[in-house]
């Protein structure tokens, strides 16, 4: 993976920080073209990977991408799924089968596995999770996917429920299918990656927060420190700067010096931002301290 | 080991499901749902154990409290039950579509001792919490007025029919989405004397409204007015605002910040200044043991298992009681939008007083 990483909260209006400027953010971002301008700038930059919700908007960047393959040779998409607030709406209004129902690519399956005694058995699980995965992967195609997410609110709800056999599935499909390497979000990193060991996923790609101030570490700075010292696994470090609350050099500085850390992803509005942001990491983070990337 | 279970699986009862269950100090005994299909997926990977019985599983299973996430007009009933077995209860909100039935089990959760709480997470929000403070110490000076709102993407077209999409089953914006700001309006100011002015207005739904205001009175003449659209898709999600207007200045505070406005320096509380401050959520916010949504739903738990612990009833935030005062006041403001205007046009103004003829007249004459 590359150590710096293009995130896309300040395209879709996603502010920790402030809902005013979230919104400002939202008004500058609604024509699609602002945002390839940022993802142009980010890409001669060198900052070629881009962690993405599998938003509807998303698409047009990838039909862009697609008419200019050239262009965009080493850009790498890493798919983050699913958008979360589309099925939590969903599951609301049809409950939790009339929402499956809705993205299910095909509907017969899962109307067959329900009428079948109302049990649907592991295999329909199974099933069931793959299809979606592939219904969110479609606006992918003929792009170059490395790394596919599974995203905090579904990671950390069935991290929660125990559901930890769903991650095994996920990592399984994620590598037969799309030759991609797994990779989890979660605002709870000590506890998802006991889950993980558990279930036979090995050294997976992490992303959590990261940060000198301890923002949402969930289970505790100790524990992350802990974790990163001794577990074995890809950390990528997200809201390094904790929505603004530390200035770049300080959080940077910092983050540079944590052990185990493989990337860093960081969102920014604008050139000068992006080119910043490079510079401090590059200052701070010699490619000889890197660690090698497990096989 | 406080032993919990989990009633009602929809998106309310999974996300406490998947919280409680990741706390250190809490067994979730069980979990009951009417759809068979949501319990079976959970008991085959989880290994829960599932009831769609309610009253079956209060009988089998030995708990020490229980969530209810069911629909509202089931909550009076299954607090009632539960409580007659000695249990704490978290219920999820609006607390009870019926004064009368919510009076009854507020008042024997009192009698009982036990811990009784209701799901406004906002009262758990650091910002939100830094307002009560801030009031509490008189920052702003007397309170005059108070806006309160809540905008969000929800019902965004005409829908189906289920319990969220009508009234009578505690659906619609006003039980949603309105009841949240008002419950933080009673938190800082207590129950209102009355309230006038009120709308609840349909715009896409059919059998409930989607866009709810109205002016809540105080004794001290200081005001309320609640402005509350869960049809606006300018917003990406739920958004609750509150500004409150002092003598001595202004807050304004959503789940991300307080700002804060102060007149005079004198009654500025430590790390506050004359003119603007603003404190953001990275600073306001206590560390949670888990994660799901956002600090507040955790935070709401673990506050409701530590009341357990202790034994402490006493100390409830979002006690039944105080639930009850926004049902109260939803109740209000339905009776009062049926009413409509309370001054039509054409209706007869009152005459206005004559005028007392003045010194210039006596000399023009």
């Amino acid at each position: 993976m590359d150590r710096l990483l293009f995130g896309d909260n300040q395209f879709f209006g996603v502010n920790h920080m402030s809902e005013e400027k979230a919104r400002a953010q939202s008004m500058r971002f609604q024509d699609i073209r602002t945002v390839i301008n940022v993802l142009d700038s980010a890409y001669d930059e060198g900052v070629k990977s881009f962690m993405c919700t599998t938003h509807d908007r998303i698409a047009l960047v990838c039909d862009h991408m697609r008419t200019n393959p050239e262009r965009y040779k080493d850009f790498k998409f890493m798919p983050c799924m699913p958008y979360a607030h589309k099925y939590a709406n969903a599951v609301t209004d049809d409950g939790m089968i009339g929402a499956l129902k809705r993205f299910m690519p095909d509907e017969g399956f899962l109307n067959a596995a329900i009428r079948g005694g109302m049990s649907l058995a592991k295999k329909d699980i199974e099933g069931i999770t793959t299809l979606l995965v592939d219904a969110e992967m479609k606006m992918f195609a003929g792009l170059n996917t490395p790394v596919i997410f599974l995203q905090n609110v579904v990671v950390d709800l069935l991290l929660g429920l125990g559901f930890k056999d769903a991650f095994r599935i996920f990592a399984d499909h994620v590598k037969n299918r799309y030759n991609a390497e797994p990779a989890f979000i979660t605002m709870n990193m000590p506890m998802l990656l006991d889950a993980l060991e558990d279930v036979g996923v090995d050294n997976p790609i992490v992303c959590s927060n990261i940060n000198k101030m301890g923002f949402r570490m969930c289970g505790g700075f100790e524990a992350y420190e802990r974790a990163l010292r001794e577990k074995k696994f890809r950390a990528i470090a997200m809201s390094v700067f904790a929505s603004g609350a530390i200035p770049p050099k300080e959080a940077i500085e910092w983050i540079c010096q944590q052990p185990n850390i493989e990337s860093i992803v960081f969102g920014a509005s604008s050139r000068g931002n992006i080119h910043n942001t490079k510079e401090l990491v590059d200052s701070y983070w010699p490619e000889k301290a890197r660690i090698p990337e497990f096989a | 080991m406080v032993r919990i279970a989990v009633v009602g699986l929809g998106k309310m009862g999974l996300s406490h499901h998947a919280m409680i269950n990741a706390h250190p100090r809490v067994k979730v005994a069980a979990v009951c749902d009417s759809t068979g299909y949501v319990l079976d997926v959970l008991n085959k990977y989880t290994g829960v154990r599932t009831y769609t019985d309610f009253d079956a599983m209060l009988r089998e299973v030995e708990l020490d409290a229980i969530i209810i996430a069911t629909p509202s007009s089931m909550h009076s009933k299954m607090v009632k039950a539960a409580l007659d077995k000695g249990l704490h209860v978290f219920c999820e909100k609006p607390f009870s579509l019926d004064t009368k039935e919510g009076e009854e089990v507020t008042r024997m959760a009192n009698e009982k001792g036990l811990v009784n709480q209701v799901g406004y997470h906002y009262r758990f929000v650091g910002a939100f919490q830094e307002v009560k403070r801030l009031l509490d110490g008189k920052a702003i000076g007397e309170v005059t007025h108070v806006k309160a709102e809540a905008y969000g993407p929800v019902v965004l077209k005409p829908k189906g029919s289920t319990w969220r999409t009508q009234r009578a089953q505690g659906g619609g914006c006003l039980y949603d989405y309105a009841a949240h700001p008002l419950n933080l309006v009673n938190w800082y100011f207590g129950a209102p004397t009355g309230v006038g002015g009120s709308v609840l207005n349909k715009i896409f739904s059919q059998d409930t409204d989607d866009e709810v205001f109205g002016t809540l009175f105080y004794e001290d003449g200081k005001s309320a007015q609640i402005s509350v659209n869960w049809s606006d898709e300018s917003y990406r999600k739920m958004s609750t605002k509150i500004t409150i207007f002092g003598t001595n200045g202004r807050i304004c505070a959503d789940r991300q910040e307080c700002q804060v406005y102060l007149r005079d320096e004198a009654a500025a509380p430590t790390g506050y200044q004359k003119g603007w401050n603003v404190r953001y959520t990275t600073d306001m916010t206590e560390p949670v043991w888990f994660y799901l949504r956002g600090e507040e739903y955790s935070a709401q738990l673990d506050y409701f298992v530590r009341c357990i612990e202790e034994n402490d009833a006493k100390n409830n935030v979002n006690s039944f009681e105080d639930a009850m005062m926004t049902d109260r006041v939803i109740s209000m403001l339905i009776a009062d939008a049926e009413k409509g205007p309370s001054q039509r046009a054409g209706d007869a103004l009152p005459e206005a007083p004559k005028k007392k003829k003045s010194w210039l007249s006596t000399f023009s004459s």
